[in-house]
């Protein structure tokens, strides 16, 4: 076996790639340039305060060329894929990534074609795909999510063990062979390796499984808790909210590094205080739904008991198996608090990824908090919040039946964006070594341990970077498509 | 306005206490001072030898008796040996018995000794202040005026291919955190890998004589992720701007685009990302503490790391004291100038 270059037997696409990017850049300067200096803003311009502006044909022509190269450009790079799909590592690097990646070119290509066919019936996430940025922010994102749970979960795309060190492939440069390598074996180091000899690519992989598997419930959680706070706080005011804003402002005062590097250590993990924070932080979701359910159906307490009773027994029993390890709640050398048995706790989750996770949601909660403050005491004041008043509701349900579904839209946005900012707070978490152990595939951590031999071997630095970048940039281009598509009706 | 300001500083001394206290508890939790113990003394001390030196120190009186000790309004610890030497908190081993004074706290102006750096806090901190303080007002030199040219121009015509271009630029800065950019910007500027070596990739050498080579990168880091954010919110207020009634106005006058940009629009529509820019400010603390990592500069940010790794507790207790009052003096900041700027808002 020879090393891989990048483009292999696609190279000749090389040559057109850079002209349709040259073109596309230049295309997209001279409708800056054109944008600048003519006065009108496309076709027919509507100017943001009302006014109108006569159309001219500069723009005309250059926003056609952009449109056109930027085409030209797409349909370069799936043929990139679809190329490396056919050939394989014939195809060098990229061949060989893209048929790896093969199931996830296809259930990227289900869910767009189922979406696209049913978006008029799917609501807000149907408006997704009327808006370009909104779709390359959700390809991205799928992109990520697919990788992450067929590989991570499922052991599908990776090519080697994220863990197991080869010999003689330490540092080894992206595309080398494998040495020694088994007629079974994958052949190539497609990304090469780190400084430990392991694969670059799988660790990627399964890096992104980590992501995909705290960041949202992380987000999720911490939206539960600053809902929970943050409606009553902006419905009632007065001193309630007085005390709750002090305390998000406290948190929020603290540099967020300072309460990584407070929160979780080992010798902090030891005295059992992230497993106290766990109690308490998902304990919220609990009280969330109860009142959620209760507020609605009270009425109806033939309806609203069976509901309760199967509800909240599904939320305990999750919630006392996401609190407790080994049969144990709280367990160190003076005391042990015992919670579920090992038979009945489904969720394994090690102290550190608990610890990590109860940390990422203690930072994001107060934000949160400020955020439904803020709308509830908006929108309370609204002339539907007046007529359920009028009504005799309850206040529960006027803030979680009333204010709450009032108030999705921005929430959502918000949601999309925090999901993006917790992926760089557990990067964070992994550059400064915290939390996760060093082994752990994770891309903070990776990017760490490669940082050290950047002016010689980037490549173990790099890869994980530019993962996690287009990850966060993906969410925030869905954030800001789900935004433009709200805002619209 | 007075009552205003005043009342805003009595929250930001609750506050400051309030968050003192709860780092406070956080490193004197006993498994962090056995950890003090164990490496300021030697890693193999029996768990006999560590509860010694810790009582010795003070270090197992209750917490709010030490947490005085720290405010200075509870007398700081005086052991005495057995074979007579007298130790205290508030003097060198030999000094006189009139010469030792009783209370060493903040309020005394003590801010303690560092276990790490066995150096005096205060000393250390206006140190390292120094240093990140010019690494922050040369980001703040470069982030603002391009954060604010950005979003004036992306703003001004809403949907524009500038407008366009430079919104996709400034999602781009916010979604790619300091590790990220950082890393890249070595790889590419600084390492033999890809040949361009423009700049170093180390800003030690920056401490002393600040460089165009070796300051750039740093600062260029910081100041791109801070800078999409206000980039946006500036462009978000330049388009709420830009549909007003006066600009109307002054466009069927007949007045040149530039002069409505310039003469119309650009006052008003710079007095929300004061606010923004201000509130960023502490942001950047967070970005200045992974970049001094990155780039091994030792300024305020590495303090905080070496200090929070060792377990050093009057250290840290003075860097968390510093970046609280930079967080509360940067709120109270924005909300005066907010109102200094916008004549509609008073404050009753």
């Amino acid at each position: 076996m020879e090393q891989l270059t990048w483009t292999g037997a696609l190279s000749g696409l090389n040559l057109v790639f850079f002209a349709v990017a040259l073109a596309l850049a230049v295309s997209v300067l001279a409708s800056i340039l054109v944008s600048v200096f003519a006065r009108d803003t496309g076709p027919l311009g509507v100017n943001a305060d009302g006014t109108l502006m006569a159309a001219s044909g500069m723009s005309g022509l250059t926003g056609q060329a952009r449109y056109f190269s930027f085409l030209a450009l797409v349909v370069i790079v799936l043929l990139y894929v679809i190329g490396g799909v056919v050939l394989g590592p014939q195809a060098g690097i990229i061949g060989g990534l893209a048929r790896n990646m093969l199931p996830v070119w296809i259930a990227l290509i289900a869910i767009f074609a189922v979406s696209i066919t049913f978006k008029r019936k799917l609501g807000l996430y149907g408006k997704l795909f009327d808006s370009t940025i909104g779709m390359i922010g959700f390809g991205l994102v799928m992109f990520w999510v697919f990788a992450g749970v067929m590989g991570g979960a499922f052991d599908m795309l990776i090519t080697h063990d994220p863990l197991s060190q080869f010999s003689g492939m330490k540092n080894a440069l992206p595309g080398t062979p494998l040495n020694g390598a088994e007629p079974d074996d994958y052949q190539w180091f497609l990304l090469g390796g780190d400084n430990l000899a392991r694969d670059v690519f799988s660790r990627l992989i399964k890096g992104a499984w980590i992501v995909v598997k705290i960041a949202p419930f992380a987000t999720l959680f911490a939206f539960m808790v600053g809902i929970t706070l943050g409606l009553p706080a902006g419905y009632y005011s007065g001193r309630l909210d007085t005390f709750l804003s002090f305390l998000a402002n406290l948190i929020l005062a603290f540099p967020v590094i300072l309460l990584f590097y407070l929160l979780v250590t080992p010798e902090i993990v030891q005295t059992g205080i992230p497993n106290y924070m766990a109690a308490v932080l998902f304990s919220f979701p609990i009280v969330f739904c109860a009142v959620l359910l209760n507020s609605r159906y009270c009425t109806q307490p033939s309806l609203r008991t069976p509901l309760l009773i199967v509800v909240l027994g599904v939320l305990v029993w999750i919630y006392l198996s996401l609190i407790s390890n080994n049969g144990a709640i709280v367990a160190n050398d003076s005391y042990r608090i015992p919670g579920l048995p090992g038979f009945v706790d489904w969720i394994d989750m090690d102290s550190g990824l608990l610890t990590v996770f109860v940390a990422v949601v203690f930072v994001n909660a107060p934000t949160v908090f400020r955020i439904v403050r803020g709308l509830a005491l908006d929108i309370k004041t609204r002339d539907y919040v007046a007529a359920a008043q009028t009504r005799g509701e309850g206040p529960w349900y006027i803030m979680l039946w009333e204010i709450l579904p009032n108030a999705r839209g921005p929430l959502i946005v918000d949601f999309c964006l925090r999901i993006g900012y917790t992926t760089i707070l557990l990067g964070t978490l992994g550059f400064f070594g915290l939390g996760l152990e060093s082994e752990s595939p994770d891309w903070g951590t990776t990017i760490n341990s490669g940082r050290r031999l950047l002016s010689l071997y980037p490549h173990a630095a790099l890869v994980p970077a530019f993962a996690l970048m287009t990850l966060v940039l993906g969410l925030n281009l869905l954030a800001d498509g789900l935004r433009e598509e709200s805002l619209r009706d | 306005m007075g009552l205003f300001i005043l009342r805003r500083l009595g929250v930001m001394i609750v506050t400051a206490l309030c968050l003192t206290f709860i780092v406070f508890f956080l490193t004197n939790l006993y498994p962090n001072l056995e950890k003090l113990a164990k490496t300021q003394g030697n890693f193999r001390m029996s768990d006999e030898a560590v509860a010694s030196y810790l009582e010795k120190r003070g270090y197992l009186d209750p917490m709010p008796v030490k947490f005085g000790r720290w405010l200075g309004v509870v007398p700081g610890w005086v052991t005495e040996a057995p074979d007579g030497t007298v130790t205290g908190r508030c003097f060198a081993q030999n000094t006189p018995a009139q010469d030792r004074p009783t209370f060493c706290g903040v309020l005394q102006g003590n801010w303690g000794q560092s276990t790490v750096f066995k150096d005096d806090v205060g000393g250390i901190v206006l140190e390292r202040l120094g240093l990140t303080g010019k690494l922050m007002g040369f980001v703040l030199l470069v982030m603002v005026p391009s954060a604010l040219l950005i979003g004036v121009l992306a703003g001004m015509r809403e949907g524009s291919a500038l407008d366009r271009s430079l919104s996709t630029f400034s999602i781009a800065t916010t979604a790619t955190p300091e590790y990220v950019s950082g890393v890249i910007f070595i790889a590419v500027f600084a390492s033999s890998a890809f040949g361009l070596r423009w700049f170093k990739g180390s800003a030690t050498s920056a401490m002393e004589n600040a460089t165009f080579e070796n300051f750039t990168l740093p600062v260029l880091t910081i100041a791109l992720y801070g800078m999409g954010y206000i980039a946006r919110m500036t462009r978000a207020s330049m388009t709420e701007v830009m549909t007003a009634q006066y600009i109307r106005t002054a466009r069927l006058k007949g007045v040149s685009f530039g002069n409505i940009v310039l003469k119309h629009a650009l006052r008003n529509a710079l007095i929300a990302p004061f606010t923004v820019i201000m509130l960023q400010i502490p942001w950047l603390l967070n970005g200045v503490v992974i970049v001094e990592t990155l780039f091994n500069y030792k300024g305020f940010g590495w303090v905080l790391v070496q200090a929070a790794g060792n377990n050093d507790i009057e250290l840290l207790l003075a860097v968390s004291v510093v970046s609280v009052i930079v967080v509360l003096l940067t709120q109270l900041i924005s909300d005066v100038g907010y109102v200094i700027l916008n004549p509609r808002i008073r404050i009753s």
